[in-house]
């Protein structure tokens, strides 16, 4: 089923506490999907890349007797990599044993870093960005945010999931959001089901795109990916993807200052939407979206096959 | 237990009906008329009323103090705050003035066999599934499936709603305001559909029969719906059934335009009409 949930503040200021806001709502969608969390928010760009990775899966703690010294490997390994390579890593933070927050300066082809760095083995780049911060992991919304203290998260616009797995594990390679490698801070969050999946893998495979999981929804980022790389701007890339996704979806995207609604031409799949003067709030269900009020508010449903774009 | 009436019964033509069947004869009987009620229906008195905070409260909770209420012979309770939670207001069977002051979320009033519900916000997917009688009145706009396979009653939104609205319709009425999303109607049994602006794709794809009026523009109509000719009685059926609820279209009812199932049952023309009415 899964539940997904996005915020933008068009007059954000010096930031809003999003992490807040986002997991109030992600927690009130739980029983769409209690499998797995994730939150792609945007916080103040201050001159660094921000690089999220992760060396292991959660689950692979508990498969092997060996693994923290794996761990261990692979992170060093990583370290060298991006010294080899010229990035200079400026502050680390490790919310858990496998997943690492690095800011970076470097201005060279990040594009180039990536690839290095997923080369190494159980290594994968959940976002790099001036302002995207990406993070997704086992468990509900409480979990999650408190695991990487995400509560007091200041920021100005943000996308998350919680997933009900369907198409592939439950694991963190197959959680949403996705990023749009090789974009800095593009992301993706999915609700539904592509049924023509493998065959546009393939031709996206084809033409030079990765894909780091197995799951549906990751072909939705990299074709935005295919197309903003052609040239389209982020409204015209969702338009196009209204007849190249086939089957049942309803999807949210955020760019730097964008935030983006896309819903398939059977409208099968739920969203409403909250549009202030301020701040635009979408969700899965409007449950989700009274957690951030405490009086009335007006939203809507949009129309099937609509493609709706917000900045901030 | 509500009592019925022989003569209402009776008024209401239940007897009139050779139809055709174990379980209707049975439930039909007259002699059995504790089979035309159900568990868990109340008599109560709409002259006394009560209000429910739903703020800190579950859906449940929510249910079971309605169901106390009318147990205790209210007959007119307003719930504030709903906070727009889902399955709220499902399951009442017996007549009651009920009133959500805000939105309500998934399913809401579903399952509904006589009440009076005003909505004075919005709701979520499958609002009034399968409902059976009594109406339904939404201030604001509603999701999708909007009315699933309800059997009676009016069932009316002011706002526009989503895509399948009155999916799997077998009766009652249901009515849009504004827009309607796409696969409206599909595979409707029986009942009509007013729609006072426009059409999604595929209109009443795959309906057997029913009737769907529109003000607006159709996008689309789906396999077996066509577009049939406006009648006096239809005329006067719509002013009417929107006067009720002080609704009006633009252009004129006389400008509205009907749609009705083009294909008939391979058997259907050798049918008896009572066997005519069971397949319906």
């Amino acid at each position: 089923m899964c539940g997904i949930a996005g915020i933008i503040h068009k007059k954000a200021g010096k930031g809003v506490n999003i992490g807040e806001q986002m997991t109030s709502m992600l927690q009130a969608l739980k029983h769409r999907g209690p499998d797995s969390t994730g939150y792609a928010m945007y916080g103040k760009d201050n001159g660094n890349q921000i690089l999220r990775f992760k060396v292991a899966e959660a689950a692979d703690l508990e498969g092997s007797y060996d693994i923290h010294a794996i761990i261990k490997d692979r992170l060093e390994t990583v370290n060298s990599r991006l010294t080899e390579l010229g990035v200079k890593v400026v502050k680390k933070e490790s919310p858990t044993e496998y997943a690492h927050r690095y800011e970076v300066k470097f201005s060279g082809d990040m594009k180039k870093v990536a690839d290095f760095v997923e080369d190494v083995e159980g290594v994968e780049i959940l976002s790099i960005g001036n302002s995207l911060e990406l993070v997704k992991d086992l468990g509900d919304a409480s979990v999650v945010s408190d695991q990487y203290g995400l509560n007091d998260f200041n920021g100005t616009h943000g996308i998350g999931h919680t997933r009900m797995a369907t198409e592939s594990d439950v694991d963190i390679r197959s959680a949403h959001p996705y990023w749009a490698y090789p974009f800095s801070d593009v992301a993706v969050v999915h609700n539904g089901q592509l049924t023509n999946y493998w065959t546009n893998r393939r031709a996206l495979e084809r033409s030079g795109h990765r894909f780091s999981s197995n799951c549906d929804s990751e072909l939705i980022a990299v074709y935005l990916a295919d197309r903003m790389s052609q040239g389209d701007d982020l409204e015209t890339a969702m338009k196009g993807s209204i007849d190249y996704l086939d089957g049942v979806f309803t999807y949210l995207v955020a760019t730097k200052d964008q935030l983006g609604m896309a819903k398939d031409v059977m409208a099968a799949k739920p969203m409403v939407v909250y549009e202030g003067e301020d701040m635009i709030a979408l969700a899965s269900e409007e449950v989700a979206i009274r957690t951030l009020f405490d009086h009335r508010i007006e939203t809507f449903d949009p129309y099937h096959g609509e493609v709706k774009v917000w900045q901030n | 237990m509500a009592e019925l009436r022989k003569e209402t019964s009776q008024e209401m033509g239940l007897h009139d009906e050779q139809l055709k069947g174990r379980t209707q004869k049975k439930f039909f009987s007259i002699d059995e008329s504790e089979n035309l009620t159900y568990f868990h229906s109340f008599d109560v008195d709409t002259n006394k009323s009560a209000t429910i905070d739903a703020l800190d409260m579950t859906p449940r909770e929510i249910n079971r103090e309605i169901r106390e209420l009318m147990e205790k012979g209210i007959g007119d309770i307003t719930v504030d705050n709903p906070m727009s939670r889902h399955g709220v207001g499902v399951g009442i069977l017996n007549r009651l003035n009920l009133t959500f002051s805000d939105s309500l979320g998934y399913f809401g009033c579903g399952l509904i066999d006589g009440p009076n519900v005003h909505i004075k916000g919005r709701v979520g997917w499958s609002c009034a599934e399968n409902m059976m009688a009594g109406t339904v009145v939404i201030d604001k706009n509603a999701g999708s499936t909007f009315g699933a396979a309800i059997r009676g009653g009016d069932l009316v939104c002011k706002g526009s709603v989503g895509a399948r609205t009155g999916i799997d319709q077998k009766g009652g009425t249901i009515i849009v305001g504004g827009k309607t999303g796409a696969f409206s109607g599909f595979m409707m049994q029986r009942g009509r559909m007013i729609v006072l602006g426009d059409a999604g794709m595929n209109l009443g794809d795959s309906m057997y029969d029913g009737t769907i009026y529109v003000g607006g523009e159709v996008e689309e109509l789906g396999v077996d719906c066509v577009q049939a000719d406006m009648t006096e009685l239809d005329v006067r059926y719509l002013t009417e059934k929107l006067a009720l609820y002080g609704m009006k279209t633009p252009r004129g009812v006389e400008k509205m335009q009907k749609h009705t199932s083009g294909k008939m049952l391979w058997n259907y023309a050798n049918l008896e009409p009572n066997e005519k009415k069971l397949i319906l």
